[in-house]
C-alpha cells in the first residue's frame, strides 16, 4: 500500500509543480464560465434554472475536453519513464509492479480530480450565488462534476494501457489521439449511422443499450443527463432516459468496468515487459 | 603474479570475507533478445567486501548482466541467486531493499528539488528520511538540496543519483557507468565513498568501457565481449594471462663490464628488455650501478583490453 501512496503523491505533486494542474484547471474554470453565463441566455428573464442548462452544455463539453486531457495526463506514464531510465530506477526498489500502474493511475485520477472539482466547481458556485438553485438540479450539478472525473480515471487508465503497450512515446501519443477520436466522434458517428440505416429492424433496444455502454462516453452522456428530471428535460433526453434500461447503477458499473479493464491489463502486460 | 597485483592494484588488500555467502551467484546464465544472444552462457560469483569492475564495449551485455541481477528481465537459461533470492521472485522484491542500484542514464524528475527527490526514494525504502541530509553533504550536494533538480548539471545529477543508491546501507552496489562524463575531481570523490561502502562490507559491481578507468579502484575485474565472461581476476592475473610481459627501459653508460645481450635499441638512445614478471626484480638487482633514467614499462591497460577482445588470452 505504502508504496502505491507514495508514487501517487509524487504524480500529482509533479503535476502541481510543472503547471499541468494549474493550466488544466484555468481551462475548463473559463470554459465553464463561459457556458454558465452565455448558456444561461436562453432561459429567458425567469432565470429559474441557469443551473440545469449549464449542467447539460457542461456534460457535453466534458465529453470532448476531459478524455483528451486525461489521455495527454497518462499516455506517457509508462513508456516515458522507461524512456528516461527512471522505471528501472524505481523497480529496483522494494516494490511490485502492479503498485508502480495503480500508484501512477492513482496519481493522476487526484491531478484530475483536483482540476475537475475547483474549474467546475467554480462555476457552480458562482451560479449558485447568482440566481435560485432547487436541491434537485444542484445534485445533478454535482452528479455531473462526479461523473466527470469518473470518466476522467476511464480514459487514464485506456491511457496508461497503451502506455505499456508501445515501445515509443510518439506512438503512444499517437494511439492516445486515435482513442480519443474513436471514443469521442467515431463511435457516435458510427452508430448513429446504423440506426439510421437498420431502420429499427434488427437493432432491438437491448442491443442498442449494449452497444451505448460498450462507449464510455456514452455511458457518461446518459448517467449526467438522465440523472434528473430537469436536466433531461433541457437535454431533450426525458423519453430516453425513462424508457431506457440504463438505470445510473449500470451506467456507473460501466465505467467502473471501463476503468479497471483496462488497468488489468495494463498491469498484465507490465509485469512481463523489458525495462 | 604477487608482484604484479601489489604494483597496480591499489586494493590490493582485499577485504573479502571468507565466511560470508555469496551476494550474488549466477550460473550458466543466458539472455536472447530476439536472434540476438546479449548475455552468454556467464558464471559469476560476487563476495562481500569486494569491488568489482565489469568491463566491455557499448553493447557487450553489461547492462543487461546487471538488469538481470535487479530481475528487470529475467535470463533465457541458467539460474541467479542475488542476497539469496532469486531476482523477480517475490521475496526478491524485499531483497532489493538491501541494493542499491543506479541506472546508466537516468533523468530524475526535473520538477522535484534534490532533497524532495532523496526523500520521495528513502520513502520507498523504508528509510528514515532525517538521515537524508547526511547523504546529501557525503556527495557533496548540501548547497543545492533545494534547488530544482532541472538546474542541475550531469556532475550533480551523478551526485543524486549516488546518494540515491546509497540509501539504507545496501549489501550490494550496481553502478552502471557511474563515473562516465564525471570531471576527475568528482571521479576522485566517487572512488572514495566507493571504498567507505566496500570497508562496511558491501559488494560493489561498476561498470565501465575504459578499463585504465578502474586502475586501483577495483579488486576484481570482469572483461566481457559479445555477451561472453571473456576474463575474470585481478589487473596482475589478467596481464599474466595476457601474457604481456613488462619491460625494462634504462639509459647505459658507455665501457662498462656488463653483457648487455638480448637488449634492444629504444627510443631517445634509451635501451630496453622485455623480461619476465618473475624475473624483474633480478634483472634490476644485477645492472651495473651507473646505469640511468631506469623505468618500467607495463602493458598499459587499453593493450590489455585490446588483447582480451580480440580472445587472445
Amino acid at each position: 500500500m505504502r508504496p502505491i501512496l507514495l508514487i501517487a503523491l509524487k504524480e500529482l505533486r509533479d503535476g502541481l509543480r510543472n503547471r499541468w494542474v494549474v493550466a488544466v484547471t484555468v481551462l475548463l474554470a473559463a470554459l465553464a464560465l463561459t457556458l454558465a453565463f452565455l448558456g444561461s441566455a436562453p432561459t429567458g428573464a425567469l432565470k429559474v434554472n441557469a443551473l440545469a442548462v449549464t449542467v447539460v452544455s457542461l456534460s457535453s463539453l466534458t465529453i470532448f475536453l476531459i478524455p483528451l486531457v486525461a489521455l495527454l495526463l497518462s499516455y506517457d506514464a509508462v513508456v516515458g519513464e522507461i524512456d528516461r531510465g527512471t522505471m528501472a530506477l524505481l523497480l529496483a526498489y522494494p516494490l511490485n509492479r502492479w503498485q508502480v500502474i495503480t500508484g501512477k493511475f492513482l496519481g493522476h485520477v487526484a491531478s484530475l480530480a483536483v482540476s475537475t472539482i475547483i474549474g467546475y466547481g467554480l462555476a457552480g458556485l458562482l451560479l449558485a450565488t447568482t440566481g435560485d438553485v432547487d436541491a434537485a438540479t444542484g445534485e445533478a450539478f454535482v452528479l455531473m462534476v462526479a461523473a466527470s472525473v469518473l470518466l476522467g480515471s476511464v480514459f487514464i487508465a485506456i491511457g496508461t494501457f497503451v502506455s505499456t503497450l508501445v515501445r515509443d512515446r510518439g506512438t503512444a501519443g499517437g494511439i492516445a489521439v486515435g482513442v480519443w477520436l474513436v471514443f469521442v466522434l467515431l463511435y457516435d458517428m458510427g452508430l448513429l449511422g446504423l440506426l439510421a440505416a437498420d431502420q429499427g429492424r434488427s437493432v432491438s433496444a437491448p442491443l442498442l443499450n449494449a452497444l451505448l455502454l460498450l462507449n464510455p462516453t456514452d455511458a457518461y452522456r446518459l448517467l449526467t443527463l438522465t440523472a434528473s428530471t430537469e436536466v433531461s428535460g433541457f437535454a431533450g433526453l426525458a423519453g430516453l432516459g425513462a424508457g431506457s434500461a440504463l438505470s445510473p447503477p449500470s451506467l456507473v458499473a460501466a465505467l467502473l468496468a471501463w476503468t479497471v479493464l483496462p488497468l488489468v491489463a495494463a498491469m498484465a502486460l507490465f509485469s512481463r515487459r523489458q525495462v | 603474479m604477487n608482484a604484479a597485483t601489489l604494483a597496480t592494484d591499489g586494493c590490493a588488500a582485499t577485504r573479502k570475507h571468507p565466511l560470508s555467502e555469496p551476494t550474488v551467484v549466477l550460473s550458466g546464465i543466458s539472455r536472447h533478445y530476439g536472434r540476438l544472444l546479449a548475455v552468454d552462457d556467464v558464471d559469476l560469483t560476487l563476495h562481500p567486501g569486494e569491488c568489482i569492475g565489469l568491463v566491455g564495449h557499448n553493447g557487450a551485455g553489461k547492462s543487461t548482466l546487471i538488469k538481470l541481477m535487479l530481475g528487470l528481465i529475467a535470463p533465457t537459461s541458467g539460474s541467479i541467486r542475488v542476497l539469496g533470492a532469486e531476482p523477480g521472485s517475490r521475496a526478491a522484491a524485499a531483497a532489493r531493499a538491501r541494493i542499491g542500484y543506479l541506472p546508466e542514464n537516468v533523468s530524475l524528475s526535473p520538477s522535484l528539488t534534490g532533497a524532495e527527490t532523496l526523500a520521495f526514494y528513502a520513502r520507498l525504502k523504508r528509510q528514515p528520511v532525517q538521515a537524508n541530509a547526511g547523504l546529501i553533504d557525503r556527495v557533496g550536494l548540501a548547497g543545492a538540496r533545494n534547488r530544482r533538480v532541472g538546474t542541475y548539471s550531469k556532475g550533480m545529477r551523478q551526485r543524486l543519483g549516488l546518494a540515491q543508491a546509497m540509501l539504507g546501507h545496501p549489501r550490494l552496489m550496481l553502478l552502471d557507468e557511474p563515473t562516465t562524463g564525471l570531471d576527475p575531481e568528482l571521479r576522485h570523490t566517487f572512488y572514495g565513498i566507493l571504498g567507505d561502502l566496500r570497508r562496511d562490507g558491501a559488494t560493489v559491481l561498476l561498470s565501465s568501457h575504459a578499463l585504465a578507468e578502474l586502475e586501483g579502484q577495483v579488486d576484481r575485474v570482469v572483461v566481457m565481449n559479445r555477451g561472453r565472461k571473456v576474463a575474470d581476476g585481478t589487473l596482475g592475473l589478467l596481464r599474466q594471462l595476457a601474457a604481456m610481459q613488462p619491460k625494462i627501459r634504462l639509459r647505459r653508460q658507455p665501457s662498462r663490464g656488463y653483457d648487455w645481450s638480448g637488449w634492444q635499441e629504444g627510443p631517445g638512445g634509451l635501451i630496453e628488455i622485455e623480461c619476465d614478471e618473475a624475473m624483474l626484480t633480478d634483472t634490476l638487482r644485477q645492472l651495473p650501478p651507473d646505469v640511468r633514467d631506469v623505468e618500467i614499462i607495463r602493458p598499459s591497460l587499453d593493450d590489455l583490453y585490446a588483447s582480451f577482445q580480440r580472445g587472445d588470452a
